[in-house]
Order: structure tokens, then sequence, then C-alpha cells
């Protein structure tokens, strides 16, 4: 009775994620270059971990998919419907950095026989906190999480890549520490659309997880690339570029200002969390989930600066 | 298939899921108590420790935590414990004889939802904890270090910082250390070797010659370990820091006190 009990749980498992792979919508932004648009959200057992913008780039012989959601059930449904573009042979399946909504769908590509790439740094953060993620997302995605392997890239970038689809040859730039310490772009220079990663934020509130100088910096020295349209790492897909970096760097510069004023007035870190970068708390989604984190980190950061 | 059938799975799988909860967060203080403090009888807090914790661990990587003390004179090593962490030991303070240390703050990583003891011997030896729950970080926040690279290129570099104390008494003063405070524990995917662990397992602080407190730790301690802390001052021109790895690396700071209070 018990075996046939369990059997019968394990049949219902599968119903009781929400996740519609049906729903997964995948637009041709450019000719050849196509881009999903991920909820903004935290990562749900509803939402399957599809909060991320994915893309992928077609050549005339090959194709590149950047990032590939946040489980495998995304992924499956990533590669479904990538299938129903294209035929040709997935190359390389890029990601963007280590960050779960990236990289959990990677799984569902193992069986394209790609080669996976990646920041040099890549490796070592998933390795770092690979572990972690798994077992800090199985509370808030349940069943939603079964499958997810973490898979490491053998292809590393340590500055510039370029690599060909036949045709079309698309441009992998890794950066130094920014909103994470393994941060890639992606440019495709025939479509002169910009896949940022997140590196750039739009809506959602950027997330620092790496340094908020570095990020800053970064994205400073993004707005020099030549693109005219950017798939943000969050938020609505295509965007105009380099005009989509200003929200991001209003923020990003508010929070600095304010966290410099709190260091010098003495402020403890559980202080200053709490009401540096405030003023933009309307502009943003997700702010109550993520401005504190960010204060907090970059409090510890910019506690360095001066004698 | 029949409703009672869909209802008794229900019901099955309600019990399993709620077993399986069970099981991966079992209490392990009661576990720690006896592995830390010997089962020592620990005795409720009653306003001689006191433990600020934020409710939610915002960035799990950087916590702050603060001890607080009511009578320093009373106290002679204090002890926080993060209760599910890897190694729950995060740090133990014995502070030096008429130091006058009011609060220490330092920061720690959270893995994971997690009860937070603060637990203090008395001078007459006897034990009395403060607690508080946290709550883990949500979104893709890790207890791991930002830029390893960085961590390992400032190795060793210290800061000191005077704060306007608010106690007329006691001198207000924090000491940062550079050191990635590395776990170890986890595996590189291309050689699949594990990473060494790398930490700060003491620092002492002095005002001349005289300790302030030293401090014992473990991975447990944010990167970069700071304490925030007060003390009594006793007339000494200089504050003096002595901190130790577990690889051997021996690092020292000594600054000028300064003349405001």
């Amino acid at each position: 009775m018990l075996r046939r009990m369990l059997a019968l749980v394990a049949a219902l498992a599968p119903l009781v994620a929400g996740y519609p792979a049906s729903a997964f919508s995948l637009s041709e932004i450019a000719p050849g270059v196509y881009a999903h648009q991920g909820e903004t959200s935290l990562m749900t057992r509803e939402n399957a971990g599809d909060i991320a913008n994915l893309g992928a780039i077609v050549g005339d012989e090959a194709v590149a998919v950047i990032d590939t959601g946040g489980s495998l059930i995304e992924g499956r449904a990533f590669l479904a419907a990538l299938r129903e573009k294209t035929q040709k042979p997935i190359r390389y399946v890029i990601n963007t950095h280590a960050h779960p909504d990236h990289t959990f769908g990677n799984g569902a590509f193992l069986e394209t026989g790609a080669t996976f790439v990646g920041h040099k740094n890549l490796p070592r953060a998933l390795a770092a906190r690979g572990p972690h993620y798994l077992s800090a997302f199985r509370a808030q995605m349940g069943d939603a999480l079964d499958g997810v392997t973490i898979v490491a890239p053998t292809l590393t970038v340590d500055q510039i890549m370029t690599l060909d689809l036949g045709h079309r040859e698309i441009v992998l730039q890794a950066w130094r520490t920014a909103h994470s310490e393994c941060d890639l772009t992606i440019l495709d220079p025939k479509s002169v659309v910009l896949f940022s990663g997140d590196l750039l934020f739009l809506q959602h509130v950027p997330v620092v997880d790496g340094s908020l100088l570095g990020f800053l910096d970064v994205a400073d020295r993004l707005a020099a690339i030549k693109a005219t349209q950017v798939v943000a790492g969050h938020g609505p897909l295509p965007a105009p570029w380099p005009k989509a970096l200003e929200d991001q760097r209003a923020y990003l510069m508010r929070l600095t200002a304010d966290l410099r004023a709190a260091i010098k007035k003495g402020e403890g870190v559980g202080t200053a969390a709490k009401t540096a970068g405030a003023e933009e708390r309307e502009k943003w989604k997700l702010f109550e989930d993520y401005n504190a984190r960010n204060a907090t980190a970059g409090f510890a950061e910019l506690e360095w600066e001066g004698p | 298939m029949n409703k009672a059938a869909l209802s008794a799975a229900g019901a099955l799988f309600a019990l399993v899921s709620t077993a399986a909860l069970a099981q991966s967060t079992p209490d392990p203080w009661p576990e720690l108590a006896v592995d830390i403090f010997h089962s020592r009888p620990i005795a409720t807090a009653d306003g001689v420790i006191a433990l600020d914790a934020p409710a939610r661990a915002e960035d799990a990587a950087i916590v702050p935590m603060t001890m607080r003390f009511a009578d320093p004179a009373q106290i002679k090593l204090a002890t926080l414990v993060i209760d599910q962490n890897p190694m729950p030991m995060a740090a133990a303070f014995t502070l030096g004889d008429k130091s006058g240390v009011g609060f220490i703050e330092t920061r720690v990583r959270v893995n994971s939802y997690s009860n937070v003891h603060a637990v203090a011997e008395t001078s007459d030896g006897k034990l009395r904890a403060d607690a508080k729950f946290v709550k883990a970080s949500g979104g893709c926040s890790a207890p791991a270090v930002k830029d390893q690279d960085e961590a390992v290129a400032n190795l060793g570099k210290m800061k000191y910082r005077e704060f306007k104390s608010a106690d007329p008494a006691r001198r207000e003063a924090q000491i940062m250390i550079r050191h990635p405070n590395s776990s170890g524990m986890q595996m590189d995917p291309v050689s699949r070797a594990y990473l060494p662990a790398h930490f700060i397992d003491a620092v002492e602080v002095f005002q001349g010659d005289t300790p302030i407190f030293k401090m014992e730790g473990g991975i447990s301690l944010s990167e970069d370990p700071t304490f925030r802390f007060t003390y009594a001052p006793n007339g000494a021109k200089t504050i003096r820091v002595e901190a130790h790895d577990n690889k051997g690396g021996v690092y020292k700071g000594e600054w000028p006190i300064g003349e405001a209070s």
C-alpha cells in the first residue's frame, strides 16, 4: 500500500510545478537574434526560475545560446522554443555570469553537445557558490529545482574572444569585478545588438554581488561599445543603447554617495543599510528585496576608501 | 483516480514534506552546547549580555552582529555561535581585565535560516546566553568571497577608525583586516580538488601593551574581518593589533590613539 501511495505521489509531482512550457516566448529582435524576457520577480516554484533574459544568435552554420534560465524546466522550454526557430547545431552555450537565474538551465543543453563558455572566473565562482545555490533555492523553488546541476564552462574568456557561427562572428568580453566577479558581455556586430548580462538592469533594481565601484566603472566603459540595442540581464528588451544605462547609473551613484556619507558620519553597517539609496525606492521593482543587500556589501567595500 | 486516493496521497505528501523539513532543520543547539560549552548549564541572558542581529541576513556574506555587555567588568569571555553554519563557532572574545569593553560588533556569514547565540562567561564562571533568529538572505546571495583575486591581492592590509563614543568614559574604535577568510570547502569543478581553507583564527587588540580583547574565530566570520568596540582608555598612546591565520600568516598594525574621545 505504502509503495503504491509513494508511486502516486511521484506521479503527481510533475503536475505540481505550474510552469507552462508552452508559454515560453522567444522573439526575433533582429535577423538571426532571438531573446526571451524573464519575469521581473524572485525565482519561485511557480515561475520555475524564469526571471532573467535569455538569448540566442544564429549564424550560417551554428547557434550560440546566451544564458539558460533558472531551472532545468526553463532550460528545456528554451531549447524547445529555439528548436522551432532553427535546426542548426548549438555550438556554444555562453553564461554571462554564475547566478542561478542564468545558469540553472545549463543541464538542458548538455545533450546538444555544445561547448559551455564563460568568464575565466566562472568555474571558480560556480565552485564556491554552486552547492549553496542548490540548497538555498530548494526552499523557494521546491520541485521546480529538480534535476538542476551545476555545469561549468570548458572554454573561458580572459579578456576578449571571438566565436564564429558561420559568417557571423560574435565578440565576448570579460570584465573586472562589477555586478559579480565573472561578468561577460556578448556583442553581435552584424545586428549591433549587445547582450549585457547583469551588467545592466532595467526596472529590476540593480544587484551588486561583486563591487559597487567596479559596477559603476564597468557600466561607464560599456557605454563605449558600438551597439544600437541592448538585451539587459533583466527588464524590457530590446532597449536603446547606450541610453539604457542611465537609470542604473543614477541608482549606483545615489547608493555610493549615501554610503560614503554614512561612513563619514560613523554609522554602522546595519543602520546605513536601512537608509542608503532610499531616494531611489519608487523607481525600481524588487527594491525591498535587494537594496539593503547592495547597501550592506557596498558599505563593506567603501569603508576601505581613504586613509 | 478517486477522491479518497487523492486526499490520502495529499496527506502522505504533506507528511513526507513535513518530515523532510523537520529532518533538514533539526535544532543543533543542544549538541553545540555540549561541544562548545562542555555541557555546562547555560542560563538566560538576564541583561548580562544582549545580542543585536538583523531579522534577515540581507547579504549572506556580511551580516552584522553586536554583543553588548551591561557590566564589562563581569564578562570574561563572549562567544558568538551561528547554529546552522558549517562551522557554528564564529568567534570567541576573551576580554582583557579592566578593558571596559561595552560592546563588540563584527560581521558573519549566515548560510541559512539560523538561530544565533551570544554566550557570556561571567567572572563567577557562569554562562548566560542571548539568542536571535536570523532569516536567510533571498535571491542569489551566497556566503562567499566577492572577489577572490582582490582578496588575495590585499591580504593582511589593515585599517583603524575611531568614532565619537556615546559613553564619555569609553572610546570607540574599529579594526579592519583584509583577508578572504575563505572556507575552502568548495570543489574546483575543473581540477576536482578541494580549495584549501584560508582564514583568520586569532586577533589580539591592545592599548599600549594591555590587552583589550583576544578573538579566536573561524570561517563564519565575513571576509575582511572587522571589529568595532568600545573600551576604557588607560592612557596608552597607541592601539596595536596582531592577527594570525590558519596558514601561519601574521599581520600586525599599530596606530596612534586620537585626542578626541
